[in-house]
């Protein structure tokens, strides 16, 4: 069997195997390890090929003359499906603290449709064209719903609505309209370098085609329809954690610079004035959300926000259309993944250990939980943008191919919303560390659960720990050994005629 | 003596034949079996047409030897071979699943005359498919008719006597409209037969006596298929009707209704009548567009999910009779193909309903709340059809909508193309309440536990969900089969 | 003047048709009692018979059936017959048309005997107030109901 299907098909098999082990916790704990482990094996393993210049193929069903699922890897796909397989056997290996320690229910169920997401999201990282990209990324919506529905209360069904409703509607109504235009007028629908629009779409057409994809593309969560993040935070934290910092955004933004450099050509784009409008959209929901964010005293939420604000960057990057930009947009898929993966575990962690979820109630936090909180400010930082983390790097290249062709809009918005960003997470980091304890329940906030006294919290359970702290540390070891994203980056833009 | 050349005969009077030894065979299982060896005989023959049809073409059959135009013909061509091989394939799927559901749903003194009207049913849809005369359509209609209220009438409680009475009357007022319209063409042209029908009536194109017989025939046949603002019998006999009934109806009987509208627009009167008469495609593009909207705007509040599923299916014809009244070979073929995808969702959605009515004895929303936890086979097959029917990709429903996008595009009419995708979101929502409650609600308080349906549902429910998956994914023939059809119509109109 | 009366003169078996047609029609639409709404299906369908069979005829034609030998062997027998199509037609819509009415009234039978109506509006009455009961039912009992220990 093509290496490329065994990917797309080990963790089915995984959940599979799961489904087996329903009523063996540690056996179905195992072979979620296992699967991840196989999947970083075979993933990890085709990047020297990739990097080599080699594009491995695979195709299967003829769906329509001209229409079939067919998978290429090719430099972006390769960055992204590292990122997800890499942070899948850590989020996995935090799942089982946080599950266990919650004492959450139907944990089978989560743990089969985690696989299943990861499944698909390799699907999106690795498919060969729009159509494939397409039926991945409905399956990856239809695969997370039940994880975000996963509390089944009604407060969990709303979120779930909002998350499908807006999902589904974007990428029905808008996505699909414009894959079938772009296959109506050209024929293809091939992700090829310097795009397939050629001559047969022009002019304010272009434009046009350019909002039904990038507002199409929900999961990139352009405003206004960016609603449905914030919704999906009723989820359990790995789950916002490794789907809605990894998995799911990402496959939007990763979806819009795949549409930007493959299928309308950075280069086509540059030279259609109707296509600027992305730039101030997405410069805009950047500084928008992050205002928001400010405002937002729930944790959960207020990363949900600055998840808004970050994916805008990708977007607003690629929008630039330089050379520079683009690199930097195809780096921070990876360096936000790791900063926000971190973040959105330190905050599972403390709900886990302490039960609380308000940015308020962390003062003095940070001495009951210092590996928590000092990964937490690894991952602030790397938000911010601030060296030695990831974040310096991607929004370096970002400034760089700004200048470079005077985009002064966009290194305006980058500069505030750098300042933003600190304004809203140096707080927490200064209040946790610095700031004394609160007395316990001297606020309406404070939870109790199972009538557990939980003032004398100490870590959360130790995978979770040890999981976040790996992420900490890639989030600055990405700082230092930046060649191989890099060097993917650069393919993606160099493969351009 | 080979049977080979008599084919398109025994298509018909096989279960016609079948339907009185029925009433013989008096046991339930037996009538069953018998009923279901005759689904399957017809599908084998069915298919034998259209081999046939592919090898050497179309073909008539005349009638106890008696020469068209004098006698009655049978004439198999691509579309018809078609629909016959739909219609024999679902009859065959719908009774692999009835035997379980019918005892659990139909009086015992009642089952053999319940398998004597299938049959009848399937005789005359068959016959409206395969006939080549314009009368001997109506009355192939009347025999469909007939049984099929009697079907209805089978179902559970009172409500399915009055939802049968009510289809009754309105379906006759359908049907004579119809024979009104063919007796006017019949007075000016002399003949009875489609063939010669076609070849008289471009004489005769002036009349105003032809425009009414048009108008007669569309709105009797539009009654028929359901088309909206002639719906309202629909949701009423689909909801009260026994579910293998539900099921057997609506991946048949409305079809056919497009069928006919179908072989008389493009054969019998001519395209090029259509387009350049009375404005016909207009008309039935808009309501194709009201019934796809208000369709589904109305699935979405109906707590009984026959009954919704039932306004579903309006809307669903409304996209088929969208992509005929495009008027072109790739709106016929999207709307060909989505009579077949549909009536695969449609049938897979409908025995999942009956399989939790054989386990609940009952299909509202409210009552199946978590039942997923108990019948998730049963919910599963429920889960893939309502994707399919919402589009999703790798299902058949994507596919079609594909289609008639594409079809909406070439057309140069890209707002019908935003038309279907708006409409096909109100889908999401009544197919997703569904997937909510049964999946994310807690049981009822008190509910009764229900195990799993018994193996003899779920095997053909999961044949037909399965089917929705594959025709997703190997269009080959499904597609094939619908675009060979609709050029071959529209090439025998000189359209092509 | 002369000549429109002459055209409807003409034509009077369309006019009775017509009217007919309307008569029928409008019963099946007016009418609450479901018996009479199958009759007024009968007279609409009637009119159909008339106007096939009245299209059919031939003025001074005679039945369609053989004379006898003789007269038809006769060189100058200039036998005019009628349609004979129209009329076998019609006995097919005949036979169907009593097919439709015999089901329809052997559905107004039961209706009577499970409604003890056939008033359209009561029947129409008699099924809101079960879909109402019907959803007191799935609402379950009510917070004050399960607070009296009365679940419903």
């Amino acid at each position: 069997m093509n290496p490329l299907l065994w990917m797309l098909v080990t963790p089915l098999i995984g959940g599979v195997g799961i489904l087996l082990a329903n009523r063996q916790p540690n056996a179905r704990e195992g072979v979620t390890i296992l699967t991840a482990a196989a999947l970083i094996w075979q993933v990890w393993g085709l990047a020297p090929e990739v990097l080599a210049g080699g594009r491995p193929e695979a195709s299967f069903f003829e769906i329509v003359p001209g229409i079939e699922l067919a998978f290429r890897v090719e430099p972006l796909g390769m960055l992204f499906a590292l990122v997800a397989s890499g942070l899948w056997i850590i989020a996995s290996a935090y799942s089982i603290g946080y599950m266990r320690g919650n004492h959450e229910k139907h944990q089978t169920r989560f743990y089969l449709f985690f696989a299943v997401s990861i499944a698909a999201t390799i699907g999106v990282a690795f498919s060969a064209n729009l159509f494939t990209l397409f039926v991945f990324y409905e399956a990856l919506t239809l695969a997370t719903y039940p994880l975000v529905t996963h509390a089944g209360s009604a407060k969990a069904r709303q979120g779930g609505r909002t998350y499908l409703g807006i999902l589904i509607a974007t990428s029905i109504g808008l996505l699909l309209t414009a894959i079938i235009w772009t296959w109506w007028a050209t024929g293809t629908t091939e992700f090829t370098p310097g795009g397939i629009l050629g001559q047969e779409i022009v002019g304010p057409e272009v434009g046009l085609l350019l909002f039904l994809f990038m507002f199409g593309i929900g999961k990139a969560a352009l405003m206004p329809i960016h609603r449905w993040l914030p919704a999906a935070m009723v989820a359990p934290t790995p789950v916002s954690a490794l789907l809605h910092a990894v998995a799911v955004v990402k496959a939007g933004v990763f979806s819009v610079i795949k549409v930007i450099v493959y299928v309308f050509g950075w280069e086509n784009l540059a030279a259609t004035p109707s296509a600027e409008w992305l730039l101030y959209v997405a410069g805009g929901t950047i500084v928008v959300a992050s205002l928001i964010a400010m405002r937002q005293d729930n944790l959960k939420r207020r990363l949900a926000y600055s998840t808004v604000s970050q994916l805008s960057y990708v977007t607003m990057a690629a929008a630039i259309l330089a050379p520079l930009s683009l690199v930097g947009a195809a780096l921070h898929i990876a360096a936000h993944a790791l900063g926000k993966i971190t973040l959105f575990f330190a905050a599972g962690a403390i709900h886990t250990a302490a039960h609380k979820d308000y940015v308020s109630q962390l003062d003095g936090i940070g001495r009951r939980m210092p590996w928590t909180m000092g990964a937490f400010a690894v991952g602030a930082l790397s938000m911010i943008g601030v060296p030695p983390t990831a974040g310096f790097i991607s929004k370096w290249y970002m400034l760089l191919g700004a200048y470079d062709v005077q985009a002064w809009f966009a290194v305006g918005v980058i500069t505030l919303s750098t300042l933003l960003n600190a304004a809203y997470f140096l707080p927490i980091v200064y209040a946790a560390f610095f700031k004394p304890e609160k007395p316990v329940h001297a606020d309406g906030h404070a939870h109790t659960h199972h009538n557990h006294d939980y003032s004398n919290h100490g870590e959360a359970p130790w995978p979770s720990v040890v999981a976040l702290t790996l992420t900490a540390a890639g989030t600055v070891a990405l700082f230092f050994f930046a060649e191989m994203p890099l060097d993917l980056a650069r393919q993606m833009i160099e493969a351009t005629p | 003596m080979t049977l080979l050349p008599h084919l398109a005969a025994l298509q018909v009077v096989i279960p016609l034949l079948a339907a009185p030894i029925c009433i013989m065979l008096r046991r339930p299982g037996l009538a069953w079996g018998f009923a279901t060896l005759v689904s399957l005989t017809d599908f084998v023959i069915s298919l034998g047409l259209l081999w046939q049809v592919q090898t050497d073409g179309p073909f008539s059959y005349a009638i106890g030897n008696w020469a068209a135009p004098w006698g009655i013909e049978y004439r198999v061509d691509a579309l018809a071979a078609y629909m016959l091989v739909i219609i024999s394939a679902m009859g065959a799927a719908v009774m692999l699943f009835a035997r379980r559901s019918i005892e659990a749903e139909i009086e015992h003194a009642r089952i053999y005359l319940f398998y004597t009207c299938y049959l009848l049913c399937l005789t005359g849809l068959l016959g409206m498919v395969i006939t080549g005369d314009a009368f001997n359509l109506f009355v192939f209609l009347e025999i469909s008719a007939l049984s099929s209220y009697a079907m209805i009438a089978l179902g559970r409680g009172r409500r399915a006597l009055t939802a049968a009475y009510h289809y009754l009357i309105l379906g006759t007022v359908g049907a004579t409209f119809y024979v009104i319209g063919v007796g006017l063409v019949y007075s000016l042209t002399g003949t009875l037969n489609m063939a010669d029908l076609s070849r008289l009536l471009p004489q005769a194109a002036g009349y105003r006596t032809l425009e009414v017989a048009l108008a007669f025939i569309t709105v009797g046949v539009a009654l028929k298929l359901a088309l909206f603002p002639l719906h309202k019998w629909l949701p009423d006999a689909y909801s009260y009707a026994p579910s293998v009934v539900s099921a057997f109806l609506a991946s048949t009987a409305t079809k056919v209704a497009l069928y006919v509208l179908i072989r008389l627009f493009f054969t019998v009167f001519g395209a090029s009548y259509l387009t350049e008469g009375i404005p016909v495609a207009e008309v039935l593009l808009v309501t194709a567009i009201a019934a796809m909207f208000s369709g589904s705007a109305v699935a979405i509040w109906q707590a009984d999910l026959k009954r919704s599923l039932a306004y579903s299916s309006v809307a669903q014809i409304g996209y088929m009779v969208l992509g005929v009244a495009l008027i072109s070979a790739a709106g016929m073929a999207a709307g060909l193909l989505h009579l077949f995808n549909h009536a695969l969702m449609k049938a897979c959605l409908f025995l999942a309903l009956g399989a939790v009515f054989y386990r609940l004895k009952s299909v509202n929303i409210r009552d199946m709340e978590g039942i997923a936890r108990q019948m998730p086979l049963t919910m599963g097959a429920f889960v893939v059809g309502g994707l399919s029917l919402i589009g999703v990709p790798l299902t058949a429903g994507f596919i079609s909508k594909w289609y008639l996008m594409l079809a909406s595009f070439q057309d140069g009419r890209w707002w019908l193309a935003v038309l279907i995708v708006l409409s096909s979101l109100l889908a999401v929502v009544y197919v997703w309440r569904v997937v909510e409650a049964a999946y994310l609600r807690p049981r009822p308080h008190g509910a009764p536990a229900v195990r799993e349906a018994p193996m003899s549902l779920l095997a053909p429910l999961w044949g037909l969900a399965l089917a929705n998956i594959w025709f997703g994914l190997d269009t080959s023939y499904s597609y094939g089969a619908a675009q060979w059809a609709a050029e071959a119509l529209f090439r025998a109109g000189g359209l092509l | 003047m002369d000549n429109l009366l002459q055209i409807i003169i003409d034509h009077y078996n369309y006019w009775i048709v017509i009217i007919l047609m309307m008569i029928g029609f409008y019963v099946v639409i007016a009418r609450g009692n479901l018996v009479k709404k199958l009759v007024g299906l009968n007279i609409f369908q009637t009119s159909v018979f008339l106007l096939y069979i009245s299209v059919g005829n031939v003025m001074g034609g005679t039945a369609p059936i053989l004379v006898s030998e003789a007269a038809e062997a006769r060189p100058d027998a200039q036998v005019l017959y009628t349609n004979p199509l129209t009329s076998v037609l019609i006995l097919t819509a005949i036979v169907v048309g009593v097919a439709t009415t015999s089901l329809g009234l052997a559905l107004v039978v039961r209706i009577k005997e499970s409604y003890g109506t056939m008033e359209e509006d009561e029947i129409i009455d008699m099924d809101q107030a079960e879909d109402k009961a019907e959803r007191d039912r799935l609402r379950g009992p009510t917070p004050e109901e399960i607070a009296e220990g009365h679940p419903s």
